[in-house]
């Protein structure tokens, strides 16, 4: 066990030194600093002092060991539209990326899971089947589109729910939260929804297939023979089982989630890291750019290394067939 | 030639198929979709990227049903006055052309590192499958995302914009290699130590010969199941893609780009312009999936897990 936890640290090290370069040599090679301090109206000799102040013209080997020093620090370098740090800025996002997030794997629970139940034990009543072939539909309509839908119904055409931003948020502990008014909450039920949605057919199809094999197995059988209330059956003894397969994908699943928030977030426009990705492409914002590489590379490598480490514990023929 | 038609004819690919009603409809409009695609400049009535046909007093016209249509446009007209059936038109063909073109980038690494790292392993097998791992670990749209943008910064809006199609490709194609490898190379393990490779090895046949004309053969039907999927999956990246901005101009668009450019006035009451390429969008992706999921029940090659 103690081999295995090593390995994934070390890979998830190695992981990580990959990305810094990646991001290191982007920003070296395509973003310009001085331009990022001072903007264009500079003179070539005076950006040439301060190229040598700023240590640019270092070897690249020394140029990198000094952004790595400052990566580890925190400091990952200045924004050149916002004129703050970068990391700062990142952070200030984060909140309504998760929040969405959280919504949407909320609603994705919700809605899956009963939809997936009943489908199980009625695969033939008419509500499983057209779910079964509208799940192949779910599967080909792009997130983006599922959103400008819902913004036609219910934004446009019927003025229920607001199409755009967050709406009133307030600042809990340096938090800044749309759950806790009524306001904010309305504007994360079509984003929430559209986000879920990308998820929903699989989701379904998986809770559907687990459940009915658990359904086939001796101990439910036995149940039914024992005489035990279906209710209790299904709910208490076959569902319970089917929840440590699709717990794990869940796992799996929100990182794709959250790789879809872009797209949900400039439908939206909601201010969240996504967008302001997007919005840092567009500027040629390269510090920004390679913040957000930096960390949201972090966070899927230390996201999957903690998942791995933390399956070895359960599932011990993980960490002897990665073994040489 | 005409053995291999007779033996298809027999086969129980065929007869799967004449049994399957919605794989012959899927079939029928995949067959339709493409011509049309790659038949545009014969069959669409305007030519969108003539400027001079492009008169933008026709600008949102509504489609030709609706009280303000206007003959001539039959779906209606986008915000610069181009006639929308033929922009969708063109746009499905470029839609097409970079699925197809992305999907034929992956197979070609990953199917070169997959036969590499499955009949060599060793040293070769743990770098090769490292990276792909490493990759993977990322969701592809991500890894595409970033792709693009660091192209786009590298080389400017406008130099990308011309570059568009052939980058997409390079995009696309790079973000989903490993899948390719690690099915190829689940499929050449599983084949390497039957008898007929170790034959061709006992008559000293080099190992370059073995895995392209012995081994890459027997994986093929992996790779083609996979196909499918993948020409799917690399048709909606690229329409999220030119849909954030990162791929098709507004000038050349695609199904995604037409998409991106009428959300902007959906508002103002303009649906068409979102919707029918929406829908197009939509119809071609999912007869590709019901054909995926139609190829891989009939041929279920026992899926090898990576």
């Amino acid at each position: 066990m103690f081999a295995f936890i090593v390995r994934r640290i070390t890979q998830a090290v190695f992981v990580m030194i990959v990305i810094s370069l990646v991001g290191f040599s982007i920003k070296n090679k395509i973003g310009d600093p001085v331009r990022d301090m001072v903007g264009e109206r500079v003179t070539p000799a005076e950006r040439e002092v301060l190229r040598d102040d700023l240590g640019l013209n270092d070897p690249f080997l020394v140029q990198y060991a000094r952004f790595l020093k400052n990566a580890v620090r925190g400091d990952l370098g200045l924004s050149f539209f916002h004129k703050k740090s970068a990391l700062k800025v990142i952070i200030s996002k984060a909140p309504a990326t998760l929040e969405l997030v959280f919504v949407a794997a909320l609603i994705l629970i919700f809605v899956s899971f009963p939809i997936g139940v009943f489908t199980a034990i009625y695969p033939n009543n008419w509500f499983s089947r057209f779910t079964m072939s509208f799940s192949t539909l779910g599967v080909s309509i792009p997130v983006f589109l599922t959103a400008i839908m819902l913004i036609f119904v219910f934004a446009v055409e019927l003025n229920w729910l607001p199409s755009y931003g967050r709406g009133e948020t307030v600042n809990l502990w340096g938090w800044d939260s749309g759950l806790v008014t009524a306001d904010g909450l309305k504007h994360l039920i079509l984003p929430g929804f559209s986000l879920a949605s990308i998820m929903m057919p699989l989701f379904i199809r998986l809770i559907r297939s687990e459940m009915m094999e658990v359904l086939e197995t001796e101990y439910i059988k036995f149940a039914w023979a024992k005489g035990l209330h279906r209710r209790r059956i299904w709910l208490l003894h076959a569902f319970k089982n089917t929840l440590l397969p699709v717990i794990t994908v869940f796992g799996v699943q929100i990182g794709i989630m959250f790789a879809f928030t872009i797209l949900t977030e400039t439908v939206f426009q909601w201010q969240g890291m996504g967008f302001m990705f997007l919005e840092a492409v567009e500027r040629s914002d390269t510090s920004l750019l390679v913040a957000y590489l930096v960390v949201v590379g972090a966070i899927f490598v230390f996201v999957n290394t903690v998942v791995d480490i933390l399956y070895g514990f359960v599932n011990p023929t993980v960490r002897i067939t990665g073994r040489k | 030639m005409k053995r291999k038609w007779e033996q298809f004819k027999k086969s129980y690919l065929l007869y799967s198929f004449k049994r399957d009603p919605v794989a012959i409809l899927s079939f029928c409009v995949l067959v339709l979709l493409l011509l049309i695609g790659f038949a545009a400049p014969l069959i669409s009535p305007t030519n969108p990227y003539d400027a001079d046909s492009i008169d933008i007093m026709n600008s949102e016209i509504p489609p030709v049903w609706s009280e303000e249509g206007v003959e001539g446009f039959i779906l209606g007209t986008d915000v610069q006055g181009r006639d929308l059936l033929s922009t969708m038109i063109y746009g499905l063909r470029l839609s097409i052309v970079i699925g197809l073109g992305a999907v034929m980038l992956q197979a070609l690494i990953g199917i070169s590192f997959g036969l590499l790292a499955g009949y060599l392993g060793g040293k070769i097998d743990a770098l090769l499958m490292r990276l792909a791992d490493i990759q993977l670990s990322f969701p592809y749209l991500m890894v595409a995302i970033f792709i693009s943008a660091i192209f786009q910064i590298v080389f400017g809006i406008g130099r990308y914009a011309d570059l568009a199609v052939p980058l997409l490709v390079v995009i696309i194609g790079l973000a989903e290699w490993p899948v390719y490898a690690r099915t190829v190379r689940a499929a050449v393990i599983g084949e390497k130590n039957k008898e007929y490779v170790e034959a061709a090895r006992v008559i000293g046949l080099s190992k370059r010969i073995i895995m392209v004309r012995h081994v890459l053969p027997n994986t093929l039907t992996s790779v083609m199941v996979i196909s499918t999927i993948q020409v799917a999956n690399a048709v909606m990246s690229e329409a999220a893609l030119s849909f954030l901005g990162l791929g098709m101009p507004v000038t050349r668009p695609s199904l995604g780009s037409l998409i991106r450019s009428g959300f902007e006035y959906i508002f103002s009451g303009s649906w068409w312009i979102t919707i029918f390429p929406g829908i197009l969008l939509v119809i071609f992706v999912m007869v590709i999936n019901l054909l995926g999921d139609w190829l891989r029940d009939v041929l279920n090659p026992k899926l090898y897990k990576g």
